[in-house]
């Protein structure tokens, strides 16, 4: 007979019909934890792994040894690019749901960290993001109406058709094209910053993975080439606790936390509050500035919550409470910047709702312009010839063979028989 | 001129490229202060410094997957496998990252990664230091594969992989790194001092991507083929009496399709040879290219030797390497056909 099985499962706390449980999340009060010097050792720092940064209080108020004391035009530069990429996402899930697009992939609730980051490195740091970091794409100077084309396959498409939405890139902008299979930007991240330190160059890389793919053999060859050649790389993990359906305790992160990750390679961890702008912002830079004056890498676990569905393929209420996020501790981001900036007198509800309509305009005009380019039943229309290009620098001639039989046979009109 | 082995030729080959251009990197595992467990990279750190010849962790995916970040940022690097066994922890990296990098970003990004392995069996390496995996990278859209048969070809087709802005998987087969090996294990073991492709020059100069030699010219029959069984081919021509024309592949993609065809038509009679397992091998694509270009030349159907479809068994490897007698027996099979 067979016997009964002993495996341990892990469970999330709460699914469909429960009422939400966030109780097993570990927090911290806003400004418990000391912030160290960049030449802390690694060992006088673990507890950082454990607790969580946080800047923002539950009074709005910023407080603690790691507040950056930014600026508010600053910080109204951050809320703004927070609230364009939610207002982007939001126009984009409609268009996909209208039909015109054929899948799409929202930051909903994660917002702060990407602007946060992007705001805290510099121009010259390489970004190898995750598909949630569209924020990076934006504030990096991909404009709208591009990142709008990508995901149209239109004739502005940057990769002219040959990936899925939301899989962009920018030379220019310095952020590493979007790859679609899971944790593979991690190691090039770690090579990439090798390189920046072999050149004798202070440049750092930054790539982030979700709480679920740092399951992914990738992850952890990148942490230790990162331990290994101390490379001047930040490696962050985005734990909006969801994994498709599966929540992050699946992943592994029930009796760690994914900032703990590193300590056994003695890569230093910190656990940020990955809603609070604030915190993420100094949480990287003091991350950068220890990378580029040489002291390693950093690993910084974000705790946020996936506010909407993994894509638009996906509906999280057949596999998790329907309202979890209105539970989550830590908030909204953009909720938590705005009331901190409006406590501190400067902002406005007002200023607010004009800035938003202001944002939803420049998404509506990105829009249609974006369109003039081609939609997927409308015109004009990417040349398939073009299918061919890019596979090689240098192309062998079976490439070129196929594409004129492409070209043939499209042109060619089989009429029932007769030849 | 200089005599070198194949794994001299290699290592005269990062000397080389690494003296010319200073962003040519190497890692790997073992490549550094010791150089290499089959010595290729042997005093390359010792002259070119510890920041450019770097001793890796062992695990293949990320030494693909640094490399990959490392080309991105400027550098060309030269990823050492140990054993093409070895590689399946990278293969992701190399099939859903450094092939298609340039295409998915339609070439802002790309990273000039050259992977040395070695392969190939007759080394009484078991099932896991023996493989022959070619067949499975020429499949990828957006890397090229390379194996050379000679120290000549060695050190021309490494330097020409190296300074391709494509990803290179370059298979190195170990059997002949000392000599070349036609196929009978009781025979002594021969030399590269005694071979014209042992010839190599000390400095600069490629072999190009994408061109087939012929080996051994003959009018009888055309064996295509690469690697270790180039030289049982020409071997196994001698023992059978047949004239033989042995085309050396050299580089499996890109194909060297014209030559290939030009030998065929001529001789109407083609026998394609590899030591990797047959069932959807190289050799079913060269079978088909070849009878789509050769079709009403061809006296015979296109025959096949090939590793049996198993693990490469440590006891019995002479019966599964093709050695003389299968390829003479292929020969006679093709031979006969009418």
């Amino acid at each position: 007979m067979a016997k009964e099985s002993r495996l341990y499962i892990p469970r999330p706390t709460a699914r469909p019909g429960d009422e939400p449980d966030f109780s097993y999340l570990e927090l911290s009060p806003a400004g418990a934890l000391d912030k160290p010097g960049t030449d802390a050792k690694v060992r006088d720092m673990e507890h950082l792994a454990a607790g969580l940064v946080r800047v923002l209080d539950d009074d709005d108020g910023a407080t603690g040894p790691w507040n950056p004391n930014l600026d508010p035009a600053d910080l109204q530069v951050g809320l703004r690019w927070m609230l364009l990429n939610r207002v982007f996402d939001e126009r984009m899930w409609q268009i996909q749901r209208q039909g015109r697009i054929s899948f799409y992939m929202e930051a909903l609730g994660e917002e702060a960290v990407s602007i946060g980051q992007a705001m805290a490195l510099r121009h010259g740091d390489m970004c190898f993001p995750s598909y949630r970091n569209q924020g990076l794409f934006m504030y990096r100077g991909v404009k709208l109406v591009d990142m709008m084309c990508q995901c149209l396959s239109n004739t502005r498409d940057m990769c002219q058709g040959r990936q899925l939405p939301i899989m962009y890139h920018t030379k220019s902008g310095n952020v590493f094209s979007v790859s679609g299979n899971l944790g593979t930007q991690y190691p090039h991240a770690v090579g990439w910053a090798m390189a920046s330190a072999i050149k004798g160059e202070d440049h750092v890389a930054a790539s982030w993975i979700g709480d679920g793919s740092t399951a992914e053999a990738d992850f952890h060859h990148a942490l230790t080439f990162a331990a290994v050649y101390q490379a001047p790389v930040i490696l962050n993990v985005v734990n909006n606790q969801w994994a498709i359906s599966t929540f992050q305790g699946t992943a592994g992160g029930e009796r760690r936390p994914f900032a703990a990750r590193g300590l056994g390679l003695g890569i230093p961890g910190i656990r940020v509050d990955g809603n609070d702008l604030l915190a993420i912002y100094s949480a990287t830079l003091w991350a950068a500035d220890r990378a580029r004056r040489g002291g390693g890498p950093t690993l910084i676990e974000h705790v946020t919550y996936r506010g909407g569905a993994h894509s638009t393929s996906d509906d999280p209420s057949k596999y998790r409470p329907k309202d979890e996020w209105h539970d989550f501790p830590l908030g909204d981001p953009i909720e938590r910047l705005k009331n901190h900036l409006i406590r501190e007198g400067h902002w406005s509800e007002k200023k607010h709702t004009a800035l938003t309509e202001e944002l939803k305009a420049e998404v509506l005009a990105a829009w249609k312009q974006a369109q003039s380019y081609g939609t997927m039943t409308e015109g004009p229309w990417l040349d398939p010839a073009t299918m061919f290009d890019d596979v090689y620098a240098d192309p062998p001639t079976r490439l070129e063979s196929q594409r004129r039989r492409m070209l043939e046979i499209q042109n060619m009109r089989f009429n029932g028989g007769e030849s | 001129m200089a005599q070198m082995n194949m794994i001299e030729a290699i290592r005269s080959a990062h000397d080389v490229v690494m003296d010319r251009d200073p962003s040519v990197v190497v890692i790997g595992e073992d490549v550094g202060y010791f150089g290499g467990v089959f010595r290729c990279t042997d005093g390359l750190q010792r002259k070119y410094g510890e920041h450019r010849v770097i001793d890796a962790p062992i695990a293949e995916g990320g030494i693909i997957g640094a490399a990959i970040g490392m080309g991105v940022n400027g550098l060309r690097p030269v990823a050492e496998i140990q054993f093409a066994d070895y590689i399946y922890p990278g293969f992701d990296q190399i099939v859903s990252e450094l092939a298609r990098l340039r295409y998915r970003s339609c070439g802002e990004f790309f990273s000039p990664v050259t992977i040395r392995t070695p392969c190939g069996g007759g080394i009484r390496g078991g099932q896991t230091h023996s493989q022959s995996p070619e067949g499975i990278f020429t499949h990828v859209s957006g890397i090229k594969v390379v194996m050379p048969s000679n120290p000549y070809d060695a050190k021309g087709l490494l330097i020409s992989s190296i300074e391709s802005d494509d990803p290179v998987v370059f298979f190195e087969p170990k059997r002949i790194y000392n000599g070349p090996f036609d196929g009978d294990p009781e025979k002594p073991a021969v030399s590269w001092s005694s071979h014209p492709k042992g010839e190599v020059p000390e400095g600069y100069y490629t072999v190009p991507l994408g061109e087939a030699e012929i080996a051994r010219p003959g009018d009888e029959l055309t064996i295509v083929t690469y690697g270790t069984l180039v030289h049982v081919a020409i071997a196994a021509a001698e023992l059978t009496g047949v004239d033989a024309e042995v085309i050396d592949v050299r580089s499996m993609s890109p194909l060297d399709v014209t030559t290939l065809a030009e030998s065929v038509r001529r001789t109407g009679r083609c026998l394609i040879a590899h030591e990797a397992t047959r069932f959807s091998g190289y050799g079913a694509e060269l079978a088909a290219t070849l009878q789509k270009e050769c079709f009403y030349h061809l006296e015979a159907p296109i025959g096949r030797v090939a590793g049996w479809d198993t693990p490469y068994p440590h006891a019995f490897e002479w019966q599964y390497f093709p050695g003389q007698q299968r390829m003479a027996a292929g020969i006679r099979r093709v031979m006969e056909a009418e």
